[in-house]
């Protein structure tokens, strides 16, 4: 029979299935290959807290989205055309998600009665009729793996594990990818156990095939590749791309990297990132706790590393105090703050960006930081080299927000020439003639003296310093002059950071000002909106504290000022504290990031209803 | 390690001035730290050393004013913390020799994560802990190593809690130099110090420390001249265990109990005495002589309980990654970034 090939711009695809039916490996498959074939890309991991959940059970649903296109794309999608459903809890999980008149394809085999009594169905969906208005398409995994499995010498259970492979390979067809790239993956992976690649390699292939030559798929899709700036690229997650900056301000600054880290969700995986690179000299030290992870790197930072901790909204908590110190003794430390749903354990995988007061106000006394905030997941890596060369060459605590969201999603990063970033200057004191601790250059900053250097002998602490000489001070004046200068040092990185931009309609009436993760979903709402014939103008923001100098201008040209924010209003209170300004909040707690249609719409609201007139 | 001064740096010879730095020192008349700083100056020289690779540091507390009055880099830290730092300052610098200047409740009660941990891991850190028993700087609270039923300022009834023995933990929890001495026996002091700098990996001394103003005389019984012999028993290695007035007395072990033996009663000889091995490697007699500070009757030990050879975690960290390199090459930017799942766009 004739298939018909359709050719689309657009695609989002959720895999979705219990915690061990290797979702998260399909999905990322997939992102590999799509990457490879040129589309522009998103990806969002979606897993439970529970390792391993029962098995079936609607809590122990994992699943993971992709978004690519043959244009350019901010976000993993809004709702998927396309699950791939590996059982009824990850039906059941997902329906509400996807499109009207998505595609489903279902795993028939998992539906019997035990699956759908896990799933709380009453009766199977499948023949229900409740599925109407969907392309369902039943697809028997288990029993087609076996079969296509015969004759290779595993266990029943070890075969009916590559069902997923055999998924992939349907999705392949469908898509119009080649299957090639994951073959190869699989040798790599599997290369000591011959049976497994075997039978992985034999399932996809399987897969591909059922595609091609069964009568219920009657159409392909096409999605062509994406016009993107010429260049090498590769799919980096925001944990991996902080990881990746990170020691590639090392490799900038010529100081050897260290990491003190204490595991948290979902910031883990830049600790497990980093301890891949001995070869680059990276020590991660795994502390006994937060409190250690920040201190060690502070006493890394005084011996000379670029000193570095990663932790989630409890562990900053923790390290608050440690920071403290930081700020008083004035040494480099740059803390990532992946941000996760909250207070407490809250909802550890999910993403939330209401650490930003934590950031700027969390700890004793006037302490200000610098705090940074990446807006994609490709953009960790830049400023992750950002907060790096502002802490090194202004002796100063970075915090970098990122969150959950940025951390387990993926694009394509283009890979920048080393000499295309920039540079980091390191100035270790070396002369003792008329050495003092605490004196400053011109933008406040305070010698960095490491031990090890001969005449040098100092000592710093907690205690408040004598102006310049930096010995213990408990003068009133001094203390004012010395909280000044910490200040001042933090106010004075704003004449080393970019202007905020303004993108999209300069004369709109209406600004949409974004931080952190809110970028995309903001972008592509706008390009919407647009279409629609609303009208709106963007500001993001990298840089929280110090803001860029031309914030107050910026804010100041428009009528209408709309936050988007996956919290009660945090930048909100800031920009109306501090510039006096009305704003109109616009904030999500769900744990999830926002829907470009969400922001779309309350575009339109602002701007077509009588909100605000 | 074992190098003099004058031998790794030819010329420079430094004495206990050297190390003296132009800061006031202001703990109380009579406290017992004055003694603990003047044994560290004094020994210092021997370290084998220069003093810009010697770091001190500390936590909060009177003990961790410490690093303000040696003219060495120094690092005055936050309460409880003072390990956790000197960790990262040793593993970013293996080549520096990191002390740490602590007290038992900055050590034992809001450090002890990172006491025990440092323990564990075998960090090439000298911990020095003044144990006074007592909070001194928030002026007289009750530590981790206040005797049970012990009234201070926030005990008026006695406190109900049992304390902490830093030499059983110390030991528990890994660490490979463990010992004990006096804030007022100099020359005993001075040794535990200069062995405690040539030891590689963590070393800890408790230093018992008067503090006249809100502990005074806790451990008179065991510094005071008349009562010192009978309750103090120095440890030394391959030496029978003996104190009294005339070494009259001795310690014997009778399976795993110590019993205390009179050497005059005609009945028990020198021979009979236990002898003590520092470098025993099986914990079980550190820990019965740990315990004698608890038990009534005792005499107190100080000296090296145990030490050890154990790798420690700087070292093993530095091989590691010498053999990755060694494996893989240094690591450059491009190896960083074009990985095999790169792909090109023209
Ligand atoms: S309070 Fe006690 S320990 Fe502290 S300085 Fe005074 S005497 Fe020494």
């Amino acid at each position: 029979m004739a298939k018909t090939v359709q050719v689309v711009d657009d695609v989002t695809v959720r895999f979705a299935g219990d915690s061990g039916d290797g979702m998260q490996l399909t999905g990322s498959q997939f992102t590999d290959t799509t990457a490879i074939v040129g589309n522009d890309l998103s990806t969002l991991p979606d897993f439970p807290a529970e390792i391993r959940a029962p098995a079936g059970s609607l809590s122990g649903v994992s699943g993971f989205q992709l978004h690519f296109s043959s244009s350019d794309i901010q976000t993993p999608g809004d709702s998927p055309d396309v699950l791939v459903a590996m059982n009824p809890a990850a039906l059941k999980v997902n329906l509400k998600d996807i499109k009207k008149n998505a595609t489903i394809i279902v795993n028939t085999n998992a539906f019997d009665a035990k699956n759908l009594r896990l799933a709380n169905y009453e009766t199977n969906p499948l023949e229900d009729g409740s599925l109407a208005g969907y392309n369902v398409i039943q697809v028997e995994l288990n029993k087609l793996t076996m079969a296509a499995l015969e004759g290779i010498d595993l266990s029943v259970k070890d075969k009916d594990k590559c069902k997923n492979f055999f998924a992939l390979g349907i999705m392949y067809w469908m898509y119009n990818r080649p299957i090639e790239i994951t073959l190869k993956w699989l040798e790599t992976k599997f290369k000591k156990k011959p049976e497994i690649l075997e039978a992985n390699q034999k399932a996809l292939q399987a897969g591909y095939n059922y595609g091609d030559t069964t009568e219920i798929f009657t159409t392909r899709y096409d999605v062509k590749p994406a016009k993107l700036p010429k260049g090498v690229y590769r799919n980096v997650s925001g944990n991996e791309a902080a990881a990746l900056g990170f020691i590639t301000a090392s490799l900038k600054s010529g100081l050897p990297l260290f990491l003190g880290s204490y595991p948290i969700t979902p910031a883990s995986e830049i600790l497990q990132e980093l301890s891949k690179y001995k070869d680059f000299g990276v020590i991660t030290f795994q502390a006994e706790d937060e409190i250690s992870g920040i201190c060690s790197a502070i006493g890394a930072s005084y011996s000379g590393s670029l000193a570095i901790t990663s932790t989630s909204g409890p562990g900053l908590s923790l390290k608050m105090e440690a920071a403290g110190l930081a700020v008083m003794t004035e040494l480099p430390v740059v803390i990532i703050d992946v941000q996760r749903g909250g207070p407490s354990t809250g909802l550890p995988t999910k993403t939330e960006q209401a650490d930003l007061m934590q950031a700027m106000y969390g700890r004793h006394g006037e302490a200000p930081v610098v705090v940074l905030a990446a807006q994609s997941p490709a953009d960790c890596f830049y400023m992750s080299i950002e907060a790096a060369k502002i802490a090194l060459e202004h002796m100063i605590p970075v915090i970098l927000l990122t969150d959950g969201y940025l951390a387990f999603g993926s694009e394509p990063l283009k890979i920048p020439k080393l000499e295309e970033l920039p540079g980091i200057k390191i100035n270790f004191r070396k002369d003792p003639e008329g050495f003092h601790p605490y004196q400053r250059d011109e933008n406040f900053v305070r010698p960095w003296a490491i031990p090890g250097t001969p005449g040098l002998e100092h000592r710093i602490g907690g205690l408040e310093k004598k102006d310049v000489f930096g010995n213990i001070s408990y003068e009133p004046a001094n203390h004012e002059i010395m909280t000044n200068n910490r200040k001042n040092k933090v106010e004075k990185v704003a004449d080393f950071i970019p202007d905020l931009v303004v993108e999209g309609e300069q004369e709109s009436e209406l600004l949409i000002l974004t931080w952190g993760s809110t970028y995309g979903a903001t972008k592509e709402a706008i390009r919407n909106a647009k279409l629609k014939g609303y009208k709106t103008a963007h500001a993001h923001l990298k840089y929280i504290n110090p803001f860029p100098k031309n914030i107050g201008t910026v804010l100041n040209k428009f009528k209408k000022i709309m936050i988007p924010e996956l919290n009660l209003g945090q930048m909100a209170m800031i920009i109306k504290s501090r510039f006096l300004k009305d704003v109109i909040q616009f904030n999500k707690v769900q744990g999830q990031p926002f829907k470009v249609a969400e922001i779309e719409n309350k575009i339109i609201e602002v701007l077509g209803g009588s909100n605000g007139k | 390690m074992e190098n003099k001064i004058d031998e790794l740096v030819p010329g420079i010879k430094y004495s206990a001035k050297d190390f003296a730095s132009d800061v006031d020192v202001k703990w109380c008349p009579g406290c017992g730290d004055y003694s603990i700083l003047a044994q560290v100056q004094r020994t210092s020289p021997d370290f084998g050393e220069r003093k810009e690779n010697i770091v001190w540091v500390s936590g909060i507390g009177c003990s961790s004013r410490f690093p303000y009055y040696m003219n060495t880099f120094g690092f005055h830290s936050i309460h409880g913390r003072a390990a956790a730092i000197a960790t990262g300052v040793k593993l970013a610098n293996p080549k520096l020799q990191v002390w740490v200047a602590t007290g038992d409740g900055d050590m034992l009660s809001i450090g002890g994560n990172h006491f025990i941990h440092a323990c564990r891991k075998n960090i090439n850190l000298k911990i020095l802990m003044f144990n006074n028993r007592i909070y001194g700087l928030t002026k007289g609270q009750y530590s981790p190593t206040s005797e049970k039923g012990k009234v201070t300022k926030s005990s008026p009834f006695g406190t109900v809690d049992w304390p902490f023995n830093a030499i059983k933990l110390a030991d528990s929890a890994g660490a490979t130099f463990i010992a004990r001495s006096l804030d007022r026996d100099p020359k005993h002091l001075q040794e535990m110090i200069t062995r405690a700098s040539k030891h590689i990996g963590m070393a800890f001394i408790e230093v018992y420390q008067n503090c006249p103003i809100f502990n005074d005389g806790a451990f008179a019984a065991l510094t005071e001249k008349d009562s010192k012999p009978d309750n103090v028993v120095i440890l030394e290695h391959g030496k029978p265990l003996l104190f009294g007035a005339n070494k009259n007395k001795g310690i014997k072990l009778d399976g795993l109990n110590p019993v205390i033996i009179d050497l005059n009663d005609g009945k028990h000889s020198i021979s009979d005495c236990w002898v003590h091995d520092e470098f025993d490697d099986n914990p079980t007699r550190g820990f019965i002589l740990a315990r004698f500070s608890d038990l009534p009757g005792f005499p107190t030990p100080i000296g090296v309980f145990r030490q050890f050879k154990k790798a420690t975690y700087d070292g093993d960290y530095y091989s590691q990654i010498a053999h990755v390199k060694k494996q893989k090459g240094s690591g450059t930017y491009e190896k960083l970034m074009f990985t095999s799942n790169t792909w090109e766009v023209n």
